[in-house]
C-alpha cells in the first residue's frame, strides 16, 4: 500500500536518511524503532509530506505522492505533543479534519461521537483541551486523526509524553483501537499505520512488523518474534536489550566455528530466510550472540560442547528462573579480557555460591552470528 | 508510475507570499528609509557642519541631552526600586490595581503628562494654592514652571513603570533562600542587599537603566512643553532649528547625530538582553509573596503604597480637577462647553472639538493600517525562511528612530503631501507599527509548529491553516495590538508637530493642547486641561483594555 523508494534526506550536509526503501501492506501496523537521531521521525515526516525528501519517492497504492502537499494527502497523524488546538474544544478538534474535507454537516456530529466512543471518550465532546489529562489528550489526538477516515495513519511517539505506568496500559488499548478502527475508516483489512517509537516494548506490543533503524538506515525488518529470536545485527541485539554479544572471527563455515574472547565457539549458521539487509556504512566485524538460556551446568569431569570455565559473580532470583552472572577469564587468562556472561537457569538448579568456580557448556543452537 | 492529479502548482502561492512580504517592505522603504535617507542627503552641507562645530551652543545642548537623561535615569531607578521591592515581596489588598496604576503613565501621551505636571505644580496648582492658604503666603512658594525639576519629575513619573515591571518581575523570581543564607552567615540586611541581592538584580537593573536612558534621551514633548526655551535637547533642537530658525540643514545634522546615538544605545540594549536572557527560571510570582507581619513592616508597606499611589495619581487628578474649576476655585463646565466653539483670537483655526474628532479618526485608521501591516509582517516573520534573519531587525528599526526625526524626514521629503492628512496617518502608522509587531510576535512564536502541521495533515491548506490556527490564537494579541495602535496614534506628538501646522484644519488633539498650553489666559489653560483630560481618559480606557487582554504579565516595551 505504502512504498518508499530510496528516500534520502540531509540537514545541513548531515545525512539523516540514507536511501531508505520500505513497503507497508494494507492493514499493517509498522513500527519504526530506533534510538533518537536515527532518522525515524524524519522518515515519518517525509511520508506525511511535512518534510521534502532530497531524493527517492513515496508511493501510495502505486501512485507517486512525493510532490503532493501535506494537506492533500488525506493521512492522519498523531503528534508526540498531540498538537491539539488549544482554542477549540474536544469535539471541535475532532471534527477539524471533517470540515477540511467538507463532510456534509449532518454527518459530522455523528462521526465525532462515533470516533470519541471508539477511543473511550464518549461524553467528553464539550470539554476544553486544558481540562484533560495527558492520557485523555492522547486519545483526543488519536480520535482527531482517525475521524476523517485517513488512508494511512502516522503516529510519532504517541505515548512518549506519558509516564511509564500509563504508557503500559495505553499500549494495549492503542493496538486494540487501531485494529478495531478498520471498520471505522471503511477498510475491512484494518487501518494501515506507521508508528515511530524508541521504546522496543511499545513497538513489539503495537506493531505487526518492526523496522529497526540506526544512523539513517534500516538495520532489520521483521515481525516482533523474528526480531527477538534472531536479531540480525549487533546493533539490533544491543538495542533490544540483549547481553552476551561477543566479537567473533570466523574460523570455519562448516561446521560454523568462530574465534571469540571465550575461545573457539561452535554456533548456528544464519537461517537462510533471515533477512539481513545490506548496510554498507556499518559493516562491522561479526559478532556472536549467546542467548541467556544457552548455558548448561557441566558436572566436573564431564565432556561437552563449547565448554567455558568461570566464576559465579552474582545471582539474582527472578521467580521461575534465576539470572546468574558468570565471569569468564579471557582466553589469555588475564583479568583484563575477562568476559561476564548473563545466563538464565531454572530456579531449582543448584549453582555454586558467589565467588566459586563453575563449569558450563554453551549450546551451539542458542548461539547466533550477528552482522 | 502514474502522475498524481493532486499535485497543484505552488507558484501562485509563492507569488502571494512575495506580495504579502513586499507590502510592508515597500511601506517601510517609502515611508521610513526614504525620508531617513533624505535627511542624510540634506545634512551634508558645509554651513551646517561649520555652524555646529563653531557654536558652543550646540555643544551645551549635546551635553545637556546626555546628562539630563543620566540624571533622569538615576532618579527613576531610585524612585522605582522601593516600588519594585514592594511588588516583588508583599501581598496586600489592591496589589494588582496599584501595579496596573504604575503602568498608566507609560501609556499616557507626553502632552498629557506635561499638562498634568503643569496642572499639579503650576503657580495656581493645588499644591501651591494649599501652601499659600496654609501659611498665608502672598505668592506661590514653588516656582517650578520651566525648571529642570519639572522635567525630571515628569521623566521619573513616566518611566517608573519600567523599573517596577523589569526589576520587580526579576526580583520576585529571585530565590529568597539565597538572601536568608547570607543572613544566617552573618550578613546584616544592608550587607545582604549590597552583596547578594544587588548583584543578582544587576541584569534587570542594567536593562531598565538602558531603556530609561533611551526613553529620556529621546524625550521631546516633556522637554518642549515643560522646559520652555531655555532647555533644549537634541530632539527639541531639531524642531527649533527647523520650525523657528528655518535651518533645515542644521536640523538634519542634529537628526543624524540623534539617529547615531539612539541606534548605538539600542544595539547596546539588544546585546545586553541577549547576554542576560539565559537561564531565567520563571517561577510563579505568588510563591515569594507574603503579607506584612510586624508593625514596622506594616507601616513601611502602607507608606510605600500611599506614596506611590499619590505620586502616580496626583498629577492626573490635578489635571481633571483643574479642567473642572475656574480661577476662584469654583466648579465649572465652561472649559468643556467651549470645546465646540471657535473662539475669537484662538491659537488654532478650528474648534477644539474638531481636533478631538480628527484624533479619533486618525487613530481608527491607524489601527486598520498598522494592524494590516503588522499581521502581514508577522505572518511572514514567524515562518522560518532565509529572509527572516535580516527582515526581523529591519522591521524593528522604526522603533529606534525618534518620532521627531520621522516627522522631520516627512516634511523635507513629501513636500506635496504636506497639507494632506494622509501624511499624519502614515506617520502614526509607522510609529504604531513596531508596537503591533511586538504584541503579535511573541504569541505567534509561541504557537507550536506541530499545531500548524496537525492542521495541514488534516487537510488544511496554508491559507486555511492561518485562518484556523494562527488567527484565532492571535485574536487577543490582535486586540492588544489594536489598542496599542489606537493610543499611540491618539497621543503621537513628535512627528505630528512637524507635519501638521497649528492653522491646519487637520490638526490633532496633542497639537491643540500644546498650542493652548503655550498661551496665557485662564480659558486657554482650562481648555488645555479639558482636552488633556479627554485624551487621558481615552488612553486610560485603552490601557485597561490592554491589561485585560494581555496574556503574560511581563510585557515587552
Amino acid at each position: 500500500m505504502l512504498d518508499l523508494h530510496a528516500i534520502q534526506k540531509s540537514f545541513d550536509d548531515t545525512a539523516v536518511l540514507r536511501s531508505i526503501s520500505l513497503s507497508v501492506a494494507a492493514g499493517e501496523i509498522v513500527a519504526l524503532l530506533g534510538p533518537s537521531g536515527c532518522g525515524k521521525t524524519t522518515l515519518l515526516r517525509i511520508i506525511a509530506g511535512l518534510e521534502t525528501a532530497d531524493g527517492g519517492e513515496v508511493l501510495l497504492d502505486g501512485v507517486d505522492v512525493t510532490a503532493v502537499p501535506v494537506h492533500r494527502r488525506g493521512f492522519g497523524m498523531v503528534f508526540q505533543d498531540y498538537a491539539l488546538f488549544p482554542h477549540k474544544n474536544v469535539a471541535e478538534n475532532v471534527v477539524f479534519g471533517l470540515r477540511m474535507q467538507e463532510w456534509p454537516p449532518e454527518k459530522v456530529d455523528g462521526r465525532a461521537a462515533q470516533v470519541l466512543e471508539l477511543v473511550g471518550l464518549a461524553g467528553f465532546a464539550e470539554r476544553a483541551i486544558h481540562e484533560l489529562s495527558g492520557g485523555e489528550q492522547q486519545r483526543v489526538a488519536l480520535a482527531r486523526a482517525l475521524a476523517p477516515a485517513p488512508r494511512l495513519l502516522l503516529l510519532d511517539e504517541p505515548l512518549g509524553a506519558l509516564d511509564r505506568a500509563l504508557r503500559e496500559r495505553l499500549m494495549l488499548d492503542l493496538r486494540a483501537i487501531l485494529k478495531q478502527a478498520g471498520g471505522l475508516v471503511g477498510r475491512p483489512e484494518g487501518i494501515t499505520a506507521v508508528y515511530v517509537t524508541h521504546d522496543q516494548a511499545e513497538a513489539f506490543a503495537i506493531a505487526d512488523r518492526v523496522v529497526v533503524m540506526n544512523a539513517g538506515h534500516i538495520e532489520q525488518v521483521g515481525r516482533p518474534t523474528e526480531l527477538y529470536r534472531r536479531p540480525a545485527t549487533a546493533f539490533v541485539a544491543r538495542f533490544l536489550g540483549m547481553d552476551n554479544i561477543l566479537p567473533a572471527a570466523p574460523l570455519s563455515a562448516d561446521p560454523p566455528l568462530a574465534q571469540t574472547p571465550l575461545g573457539p565457539l561452535a554456533y548456528t549458521a544464519p537461517h537462510p530466510h533471515t533477512p539481513t539487509p545490506a548496510h554498507p556504512l556499518t559493516h562491522s566485524p561479526a559478532h556472536l550472540l549467546i542467548r541467556p538460556e544457552a548455558a548448561r551446568l557441566l558436572p566436573p569431569g564431564e565432556e561437552g560442547e563449547n565448554v567455558v570455565h568461570g566464576r559465579v559473580q552474582d545471582c539474582s532470583f527472578r521467580g521461575r528462573y534465576q539470572i546468574v552472572t558468570v565471569l569468564v577469564a579471557g582466553e589469555d587468562g588475564e583479568g583484563e579480557t575477562a568476559v561476564s556472561l548473563k545466563l538464565e537457569f531454572d530456579s531449582d538448579e543448584h549453582l555454586p555460591d558467589v565467588g566459586q568456580p563453575v563449569q558450563l557448556s554453551l549450546d551451539p543452537r542458542a548461539i547466533y552470528r550477528l552482522e | 508510475m502514474r502522475q498524481n492529479p493532486l499535485v497543484h502548482k505552488r507558484r501562485g502561492l509563492r507569488l502571494l507570499g512575495v506580495i504579502v512580504l513586499l507590502l510592508p517592505v515597500l511601506f517601510l522603504g517609502l515611508f521610513f528609509f526614504y525620508p531617513l535617507a533624505n535627511i542624510f542627503r540634506l545634512s551634508i552641507t558645509a554651513a551646517a557642519f561649520y555652524d555646529l562645530a563653531q557654536r558652543p551652543y550646540f555643544r551645551s545642548i549635546l551635553w545637556f541631552t546626555f546628562w539630563q537623561a543620566g540624571l533622569s535615569t538615576l532618579l527613576t531607578l531610585l524612585a522605582g526600586l522601593p516600588a519594585a521591592y514592594l511588588f516583588a515581596h508583599y501581598d496586600f489588598r489592591g496589589r494588582s490595581l496599584l501595579k496596573a496604576l504604575t503602568t498608566i503613565p507609560f501609556v499616557m501621551p507626553t502632552v498629557v503628562v506635561a499638562a498634568a505636571f503643569r496642572a499639579l505644580l503650576g503657580a495656581n496648582g493645588p499644591i501651591n494654592q494649599s501652601l499659600v492658604g496654609l501659611f498665608d503666603l502672598s505668592r506661590a512658594p514653588l516656582q517650578l514652571e520651566q525648571t529642570l525639576t519639572m522635567i525630571l519629575l515628569a521623566h521619573v513619573f513616566y518611566n517608573v513603570a519600567v523599573v517596577v515591571r523589569l526589576v520587580g518581575g526579576f526580583w520576585a523570581n529571585l530565590n529568597p533562600r539565597v538572601v536568608e543564607a547570607a543572613r544566617v552567615l552573618g550578613a546584616s540586611p544592608w550587607r545582604a542587599f549590597r552583596e547578594i541581592t544587588l548583584p543578582l538584580l544587576r541584569p534587570s537593573l542594567v536593562s531598565a537603566a538602558l531603556l530609561i536612558y533611551l526613553f529620556t534621551f529621546t524625550s521631546f514633548g516633556v522637554i518642549l512643553i515643560l522646559g520652555g526655551p531655555q532647555f533644549s535637547t537634541l530632539e527639541t533642537e531639531i524642531y527649533r532649528q527647523y520650525v523657528t530658525f528655518l535651518r533645515p540643514d542644521i536640523a538634519a545634522l542634529l537628526a543624524l547625530l540623534q539617529i547615531i546615538f539612539t541606534f548605538a544605545l539600542m544595539s547596546v540594549y539588544a546585546r545586553w538582553q541577549q547576554h542576560t536572557a539565559v537561564s531565567l527560571d520563571f517561577r510563579p510570582q505568588q510563591t515569594n509573596l507574603r503579607r506584612p507581619q510586624t508593625r514596622l513592616e506594616k507601616t513601611a508597606v502602607a507608606a510605600l503604597i500611599a506614596g506611590l499611589g499619590l505620586f502616580l495619581l496626583s498629577p492626573l487628578a490635578a489635571l481633571v480637577w483643574r479642567s473642572l474649576v475656574d480661577r476662584d476655585g469654583q466648579f465649572t463646565l465652561a472649559y468643556y462647553q467651549a470645546l465646540p466653539q471657535l473662539r475669537r483670537g484662538s491659537v488654532i483655526f478650528v474648534p477644539p472639538l474638531t481636533a478631538v474628532r480628527n484624533s479619533i479618526g486618525y487613530a481608527l485608521l491607524t489601527v486598520l493600517l498598522a494592524g494590516l501591516l503588522g499581521v502581514l509582517t508577522t505572518t511572514v516573520l514567524v515562518r522560518p525562511s532565509r529572509w527572516r534573519n535580516w527582515l526581523d531587525p529591519l522591521f524593528m528599526l522604526p522603533l529606534g528612530a525618534s518620532a521627531v526625526t520621522l516627522g522631520f524626514g516627512y516634511v523635507v521629503t513629501f513636500d506635496r503631501l504636506r497639507t494632506s492628512p494622509l501624511l499624519v496617518l502614515i506617520a502614526h502608522t509607522l510609529v504604531a507599527f513596531p508596537f503591533v509587531v511586538r504584541s503579535l510576535m511573541p504569541v505567534l512564536l509561541g504557537i507550536k509548529p506541530s499545531l500548524r502541521e496537525a492542521a495541514a495533515v488534516l487537510g488544511a491548506s496554508p491559507a486555511r491553516v492561518w485562518r484556523e490556527v494562527d488567527l484565532p490564537i492571535m485574536g487577543r494579541a490582535l486586540l492588544v495590538a489594536a489598542v496599542f495602535a489606537f493610543t499611540v496614534s491618539m497621543g503621537e506628538f513628535g512627528a505630528t508637530s512637524f507635519i501638521v501646522r497649528p492653522n491646519s484644519g487637520y490638526l490633532t488633539l496633542p497639537i491643540a493642547i500644546q498650542r493652548y498650553l503655550g498661551q496665557p489666559g485662564a480659558l486657554n489653560f482650562g481648555q488645555a486641561m479639558a482636552m488633556s483630560t479627554i485624551l487621558m481618559l481615552v488612553c486610560a480606557v485603552g490601557f485597561i483594555a490592554i491589561e485585560r487582554f494581555r496574556y503574560a504579565d511581563v510585557g515587552e516595551f
